[in-house]
């Protein structure tokens, strides 16, 4: 192999070649192939958008399994990650959340991460572009063009990003973070192009609780979209029309 | 150019002459070798890594479905091959001037800025690497069989 750049352009074209194939027999060819032409070429799918509706009543207050999962999963929270900070400086991709109505006295509790939004400000102040939104809706941090300047911790009226302060080792493969770049959840993205559900809906449902569901918000026949029609929900700071991908029931 | 020359400095005219100290001495790898050559990926691995990166960071490609467009050079995989030990048998990290890409790096002079973020030892999970099949309870098909189920009854 000589040279790269023209295997790679000519291997770019065989997957359009298949692509058109998909497009010229809809629907049977469609099945047959198990998926959309993006999803048979690997690349994170626009027509769908992954998102989370997660029902505060089925959310146990003494339980952090989701949180517990998401440090083991992307390989933050360590102590060596908190030394010279104050805790609330300290890298953070999901918490538990306690709401207490004042009157009634009811609380609810629930996980809050990176709501997902359609038009997320985080995006829209990077001055880098390293804070980005995939096709298939997830909004993450490109940690090798981050330059630090936590623009996008202030834009993000959810608190959902944090900043990593320490120098770390050993990080997980797939899940590389380090000093002097921001981060956040991001929906456990090598997770879903590889296959899997993301680890905080795991733990959820291994816990027995089934709190988080996940599905594809732009399928109709998908359970999350279903249960989004039939049941009444809400995004966070809905008057931001920031359109989450991540939404809360009973709350 | 000059990281080429650089290069061609260390690997093109006196490779192998390296036993009295006077050249790196590359630790050996396991694994078949790169069917392009050791001289191309020698010349060529940044380049390589960054086309990739950019592929799977922004558009999620990660090699797992069959017939998709190939990543070639992925950081995590190559300390499959050409992870170090020390003595007692554990894998060294980028800290440690034995470690692979610092055999070469030290000597050239060259910055590695990739283990900031990237772990520079052999990952313990490799999960993330293959498409997850249907009878895996975290895959996503199982997921919403399981929902469907939920639903029936």
């Amino acid at each position: 192999m000589t040279n790269r750049a023209e295997m790679t352009r000519r291997d770019i074209l065989k997957s359009g070649a298949a692509a058109a194939t998909v497009t010229l027999a809809p629907g049977v060819t469609l099945m047959a192939f198990g998926g959309t032409a993006a999803e048979a070429s690997g690349r994170a799918d626009s027509g769908k958008r992954w998102g989370l509706l997660i029902d505060a009543s089925k959310c146990s207050p003494d339980c952090n399994d989701c949180v517990t999962a998401c440090k083991t999963e992307n390989g933050w929270g360590k102590d060596i990650e908190s030394d010279h900070i104050s805790p609330e400086q300290a890298p953070e991709w999901i918490r538990k959340v306690t709401l207490r109505d004042k009157t009634t006295g009811r609380t609810t509790s629930a996980p809050v991460m990176c709501q997902h939004c359609e038009e997320p400000p985080c995006v829209d102040v990077c001055p880098t572009g390293a804070s980005m939104k995939r096709p298939d809706g997830i909004v993450l941090v490109d940690k090798h063009i981050c330059i630090g300047c936590r623009y996008c911790m202030m834009a993000c009226p959810y608190k959902a990003r944090s900043f990593v302060h320490e120098p770390i080792s050993d990080q997980p493969e797939q899940n590389p973070r380090g000093k002097g770049t921001v981060e956040s959840c991001n929906l456990c993205a090598p997770r879903i192009d590889s296959g899997r559900i993301p680890a905080c809906v795991e733990a959820c449902e291994k816990a027995g609780h089934s709190a988080i569901l996940f599905g594809d918000l732009k399928d109709p026949e998908s359970p999350i979209s279903k249960a989004l029609k039939e049941y009444p929900s809400v995004a966070l700071r809905e008057d931001l029309q920031l359109n989450q991908g991540v939404r809360y029931t009973n709350l | 150019m000059r990281l080429v020359l650089a290069f061609l400095a260390v690997f093109g005219f006196a490779w192998g002459a390296a036993a009295d100290g006077s050249m790196p001495v590359v630790p050996a790898a396991t694994g078949d070798p790169h069917p392009e050559g050791n001289d191309y990926w020698r010349v060529h691995h940044m380049k390589m890594l960054l086309h990739d990166r950019d592929l799977t960071m922004r558009d999620g490609v990660r090699n797992v479905m069959p017939g998709a467009e190939p990543i070639q050079a992925s950081l995590g995989e190559c300390f499959d091959c050409h992870g170090v030990q020390d003595e007692a048998g554990a894998y060294v990290s980028y800290e440690d001037e034995r470690h692979f890409c610092r055999v070469c790096h030290d000597y050239t002079a060259v910055q590695v800025d990739c283990f900031m973020c990237h772990r520079s030892t052999p990952s313990d999970s490799t999960a993330h690497r293959t498409m997850a099949t249907p009878d895996d309870p975290s895959s996503i098909e199982a997921y919403l069989a399981r929902l469907a189920q939920e639903m029936t009854e």
